[in-house]
């Protein structure tokens, strides 16, 4: 087993898809970097925290775009977010088989604030253009640092989302509501707390997860395998029927789980058993027991 | 400006607009066109229930009215930021609402953002960030951050922040700095309903933020870069 979690985003590219199949675009020797860091005297990447390329999974065409956490948490500027919309508009050109995003990011950067906000809607745009032109995009949570902020909204424009466990997927990470609304109302160092709330198990329990994986790079290469194949099959579907479908699925949890104040509460109203065991169970048990149980 | 004030400038011939409390929507009729109106008041956090029904008004104006123009006119101080909202799945109704305003589009409705009081963060990707083309008035405030907040989490002094953004719009708050960027295409100003009528008859193509951002030189690297991306040998 190659822990997804502790790996650096490259890492994940090389065990993810085939053996020396990634080609890397713009790579970090053009040194494309943020000249808004520059201006800040603050360190720059010479990916600009993101790696962006073509590759392939088990011999399909895919395009890969992987961003690095340990680069300002994979924040989106100015220049990793035209990568990433780069890369989309890509496949409307060369139709691959479909766009793996390894997502692991806080959002915006804060450093070029107007800029990254900019980038992250340009992103969401391609996204469901790419998805609009009959290609699939997947993503894939299961980094140090979750997936937050613009990028919790783009995850779910894409067609399916990969998670572990340890992945994380939210809008306002625990600590911006803390710093911002109280520790009455999150308290971000209370682990289980945060991992019951926005961890992998309960996003594939709401059903915002399509996988729930152990964290294990092979493991997320078997589920983006499995995901990309169904969707060659039957395609993203945008239309008003799918969006309407998702509408009714959306007021249907606010109706049953609006007044759920703690995920325990979700969970026994799901059906589990012994909701206060969830947390301690490994993947496959977790899913054996689960099964059936989820929205 | 308030929305009474907004939508009788607006839509000179009258308007059928209803609010229920922070929300409102309905039609409003400009120089012989009806235009659907969907917005909000009073800088209110979106939460998920707001999301939701944001959502369905676009939804029902694709199902009832098709090719009807939607403008929206969302007063947000971004989105709700609560524990219990992170729990049913925020992200995931934003996400919702955004796919709707999409479908909107590509199914041949114009959508317009007009930004006339705050536009914040995720409230304002979800929303007027996806239309065809947002514009805003010059005392509207848009930011994902101000300067001191922005100082204590970057831990660049402010005073260092506040020269640097006299010259770049990148930093701080602001409608100008957002229209350099190429994410508002214009400020309207006088005759609104001028200026709607021009922004509904004006042709659209894709997403065009990258270069009127170039062009006006308040970001220079997006549309190259990506241009790059698309287009190089891999």
């Amino acid at each position: 087993m190659s822990s997804y979690y502790e790996d650096s985003a490259r890492g994940r590219l090389d065990g993810l898809l085939d053996p020396g199949s990634l080609i890397e675009i713009v790579p970090p020797t053009e040194r494309m970097v943020s000249p808004h860091l520059r201006q800040l005297d603050t360190p720059a990447a010479f990916d600009d925290g993101i790696v962006v390329g073509e590759g392939r999974l088990a011999g399909r065409r895919v395009l890969v775009a992987a961003q690095e956490g340990g680069f300002m948490g994979g924040a989106v500027g100015e220049v990793h977010g035209a990568k990433l919309t780069g890369l989309l508009e890509r496949a409307l050109d060369t139709r691959p088989d479909g766009v793996l995003l390894l997502v692991e990011s806080g959002g915006v950067r804060l450093h070029e604030a107007n800029a990254g906000l900019i980038a992250v809607s340009e992103v969401m745009r391609a996204v469901l253009a790419v998805r609009a032109a009959g290609i699939p995009v997947i993503v894939l949570d299961g980094g140090t640092f979750g997936c937050f902020g613009g990028m919790g909204i783009v995850s779910r424009l894409c067609d399916a989302v990969v998670m572990s466990e340890e992945g994380r997927l939210g809008l306002s990470g625990p600590e911006v509501i803390e710093t911002t609304m109280g520790v009455e109302e999150f308290d971000s160092r209370d682990r289980a707390l945060v991992w019951r709330t926005v961890g992998g198990k309960h996003r594939y329990l709401l059903g915002e997860a399509a996988t729930l994986v152990e964290d294990d790079v092979a493991a997320f290469r078997a589920a983006a395998l499995a995901l990309l194949d169904q969707l060659s099959d039957r395609g993203p579907d945008l239309s008003l029927a799918a969006l309407e479908a998702e509408h009714a699925v959306l007021g249907s949890r606010l109706e049953r789980f609006g007044g759920c104040r703690d995920a325990l509460d979700i969970w026994e109203k799901l059906g589990v058993e012994e909701p206060e065991k969830l947390p301690i169970l490994d993947t496959a048990s977790f899913l054996a027991t689960v099964r059936d149980r989820r929205v | 400006m308030d929305v009474t004030t907004l939508l009788d400038r607006l839509f000179p011939d009258g308007h059928d607009i209803a609010a229920d409390g922070v929300y409102f929507d309905g039609i409003g009729r400009v120089f012989g066109t009806e235009v659907a109106v969907i917005g909000t008041v009073d800088n209110t956090p979106i939460g998920i229930e707001l999301a939701f029904r944001m959502a369905g008004a676009v939804l029902e104006v694709v199902r009832r009215h098709p090719g009807r123009p939607i403008l929206l006119l969302v007063d947000t101080q971004g989105q709700r930021l609560s524990h219990r909202d992170e729990l049913l799945g925020i992200n995931g109704y934003m996400a919702h609402l955004a796919k709707c305003i999409d479908l909107a589009r590509r199914n041949g409705h114009r959508v317009l953002g007009l930004v006339y009081g705050q536009a914040v963060s995720g409230g304002f990707l979800a929303t007027s960030l996806l239309a065809d083309r947002c514009y805003a008035l010059p005392d509207a405030e848009i930011r994902v951050m101000n300067l001191p907040a922005m100082a204590r989490v970057t831990k660049i002094p402010l005073e260092r922040l506040t020269e640097l953004s006299a010259s770049s719009p990148v930093f701080a708050p602001g409608v100008e700095n957002y229209r350099r960027m190429g994410a508002i295409a214009a400020l309207w100003q006088g005759d609104l309903a001028a200026c709607l009528a021009e922004a509904l008859a004006a042709p659209t193509d894709g997403d065009s933020r990258r270069a009127l951002g170039e062009e006006r030189g308040g970001r220079q690297l997006a549309r190259k870069v990506a241009d790059r991306v698309r287009h190089d040998a891999a």
